[in-house]
């Protein structure tokens, strides 16, 4: 007994930053999943010219907190003939695979749960495999004919575009040479490019894929509320729900630091090798400096006291970490130069995921939904092949670059035109071939029965 | 010291898991254990240092094997709980004689420390900082040594693809 | 450091409980899931003597058995579709088409 508390307590002085990155992974991304449901609503808002929820505190920046209540207090329902079990189990999976998921994910430098492992990024994809099966058990355990409709929509969707997110992901591997994912930053920082520039179709095919991964607009058919009331999610309410949703925008942000991890360049700053581009570094302390002085003007136009304390705590806030930025730039004490790389690392990347975000938003309120089987047609028919001809068009550059030594960017160029036409040809023959099909179902008149169709 | 407790700990949750998949008497029950049984699987992989099997096993056996039989489960409805006739006596016989084999090994394992010669128990392990990185050392092996059998393993598994699309099929056309 | 007994005897017991799974259930669905874990056990065995001896070999091998696993779980299962629709049934026992 004495052994095995001496253990625990050599671990934790062994791992103690790691257990901190940990704790402050499940403590903070419940509520940033809360703030993204606050500002998806506000860019909704913004395109579809109104404001957006204002009421609940200063421009409604308290309405997550008073979602938040309101689910803990709701009666959880749960129906009479479901799998009690299961309807239990299906949405902590679904949340425990979004959260263990982030474990690899490195917010910055040295943030980073499961530091220097070997297989990096293919942890984070691989943990994430597990969130398919919340929502399959979770549709069957609600014991209605919506639920498992959705559930198994929204499952073979998953399962279809990881294969895509997987090959589009390794054409990035490929560049990278590594899994690791604080290699594949620095790779970056060597290679003196993002590899967005290098390559282009990957990274746009793992965008297409992360959002059916997500399952948001416009591939949000599984839970489509005119369609499927509101597919899995069905019976959950309360408390069980908001697990479902969490892990939905968990899963977001995780997606979101892949992509930027991978092709946009991760926590490195703009023209990081470029010298007299240093000073982009002030533009943390500007942007926060400025959200700040402008919280302080409009504290006083508040109508409510408690709204004038907030946007006082919110100012104070800002200012005190536009300082702490702003410190940490010149000063570089000793002990602490390790949060001047860290803290300025952790801005940049939340940046560029929100960025990330901000595109899956953008795409949510502009296209129509798919219809499903245009929808499987896309992942299986198209988007898998290009992804494969990507991989090998990347091989392809590779091979011209190192071993022939062409110039990086004709290779590049060539390659990945020859994969936007393979691209285009495969677009077309995928519409010769659905005109095909349907002519000679609608000739036919007899169908098979397809459990899929819509 | 820690090494140990974390091999307790999956290697119980394995064990239970596994007890409780083959006797649940609801198909999908029994699905979920498993499914609790292979992520322990994947622990001990983690634990031997083996990462990318870990990854490989939670990727390929959890996330595809496993969705696979939900599927089916759900789709052919077996979820229903089934009465059971299995004449207790058959029941027993097997499992009376599944545990004397188990005994056997169990006995053949610890009586080969005395068998001099035969190594059976690997005295001095490989020391774990002198491990390579078990990525690359992996694909050294897969794409070197083993290389053959890796290109009959995706032939396998084209021709295992292309089977069942072709069996599960719903035939539309006369036979 | 674990004793490689540890592990030995753990992939003993799982290869057990999954033989008995497959001879003792009626259900053919779950007669394939208790395959898996013979195989899963099988694989708990082979990475443990590749740790131990250093060797990658062992998790190649286990690495095969996953794919092979995989192709053994995607054919049984379509075999079990098409039985279904035409039996009605997934029971071992009534599964008798080929006695006399």
């Amino acid at each position: 007994m004495h052994s095995v508390v001496q253990g625990v307590l050599a671990f934790v002085q062994a791992w103690w930053v790691e257990l901190l990155c940990a704790v402050v992974i499940v403590l903070v991304v419940p509520l940033l999943a809360g703030y993204i449901v606050l500002v998806e609503r506000k860019v909704m808002a913004d395109m579809q010219a109104r404001l957006g929820p204002m009421r609940v505190g200063p421009h409604g920046l308290l309405q997550p907190i008073a979602d938040a209540l309101k689910l803990l207090i709701k009666e959880d329902l749960v129906p009479g003939d479901a799998d009690k079990f299961i309807f239990w189990f299906a949405p902590v999976l679904s949340m425990t695979a979004a959260l263990t998921s982030m474990g690899a994910v490195a917010f910055g430098p040295w943030f980073q749960v499961a530091r220097d492992i070997n297989i990096g990024l293919l942890f984070v994809v691989g943990i994430s495999a597990l969130g398919p099966f919340g929502i399959v058990l979770g549709g069957w355990a609600s014991n209605n004919h919506y639920s498992i409709i959705g559930a198994i929509r929204s499952t073979a969707q998953l399962i279809s575009y990881e294969t895509t997110a997987g090959f589009a992901l390794v054409s990035g591997f490929l560049l990278a040479g590594t899994l690791k994912v604080t290699d594949i930053v620095k790779a970056q920082l060597d290679d003196h490019a993002w590899y967005v520039f290098l390559a282009p179709v990957g990274f746009f095919t793992y965008l297409i894929a992360s959002i059916a991964e997500t399952n948001r607009a416009p591939f949000d058919l599984p839970e489509a509320g005119s369609e499927l009331v509101a597919g899995y999610m069905t019976e959950y309410s309360g408390f069980r729900w908001s697990l479902y949703f969490l892990a939905e925008y968990a899963n977001m942000i995780v997606v979101g630091s892949v992509g930027v991890t991978l092709f946009l360049g991760g926590w490195l700053r703009p023209f990081p090798n470029v010298p007299w581009m240093a000073w982009v570094d002030v533009l943390p302390v500007v942007l926060l400096a400025a959200v700040g002085v402008f919280c302080v003007r409009r504290a006083g136009k508040q109508p409510a006291r408690v709204q004038v304390l907030f946007m006082w705590a919110v100012a104070a806030a800002c200012l005190v970490v536009a300082l702490i930025f702003a410190l940490a730039a010149p000063v570089r004490l000793a002990p602490l130069s390790f949060m001047y790389a860290g803290l300025y690392g952790a801005f940049w990347f939340l940046l560029k995921v929100s960025v990330y975000l901000y595109l899956f938003m953008w795409l949510r309120f502009t296209l129509p939904r798919f219809r499903f089987d245009q929808l499987m047609r896309l992942g299986w028919h198209i988007l898998i092949p290009l992804a494969l001809v990507n991989v090998l068009a990347v091989g392809v550059m590779l091979a011209l670059y190192l071993n022939c030594g062409w110039n990086r960017w004709l290779a590049t160029a060539l390659t990945t035109i020859a994969t936007l036409l393979v691209g285009m040809l495969l677009i077309r023959w995928n519409d010769q071939h659905a005109a095909a099909a349907s002519a000679s179902i609608a000739s036919d008149g007899a169908q098979e029965e397809d459990a899929y169709a819509g | 010291m820690l090494d140990s407790l974390v091999f307790y700990f999956f290697a119980s949750i394995a064990v239970v898991s596994a007890m409780l998949m083959v006797t649940r008497r609801n198909a999908i029950h029994s699905a979920v254990f498993l499914i609790t049984a292979l992520l322990s699987t994947a622990g001990i992989f983690l634990q031997l240092r083996a990462e990318f099997l870990f990854i490989a096993q939670i990727i390929l056996y959890v996330g595809g094997i496993m969705v696979l039989f939900i599927f089916v489960i759900m789709l052919v409805r077996l979820d229903v709980a089934l009465p059971r006739i299995l004449s207790p006596r058959r029941k027993w016989v097997a499992i009376s004689v599944a545990l004397i084999v188990f005994l056997e090994a169990i006995i053949i394992v610890l009586m080969s420390r005395k068998i001099p010669g035969q190594g059976l128990l690997v005295s001095n392990p490989y020391p774990s900082d002198k491990l390579p990185p078990n990525t690359e050392d992996l694909a050294n092996s897969l794409f070197g040594l083993y290389l053959l059998p890796f290109e009959i393993a995706s032939v396998l598994l084209l021709v295992a693809m292309i089977g069942s699309v072709v069996m599960a099929k719903k035939r539309t056309d006369a036979p | 450091m674990m004793p490689i007994g540890h592990y030995i005897f753990l992939s003993l017991t799982l290869l057990v409980v999954g033989a008995i799974g497959v001879v003792t259930r009626r259900n053919v669905i779950i007669v394939l899931m208790s395959i898996e874990l013979i195989l899963n056990a099988v694989n708990i065995n082979l990475v443990a003597f590749s740790r131990y001896y250093g060797d990658a070999a062992g998790q190649v091998f286990a690495l095969f058995i996953i794919a092979d696993a995989a192709a053994e779980a995607a054919v049984g299962l379509g075999i079990m579709i098409a039985f279904f629709r035409n039996r009605e049934t997934v029971l071992a026992d009534e599964m008798d088409l080929l006695k006399w």
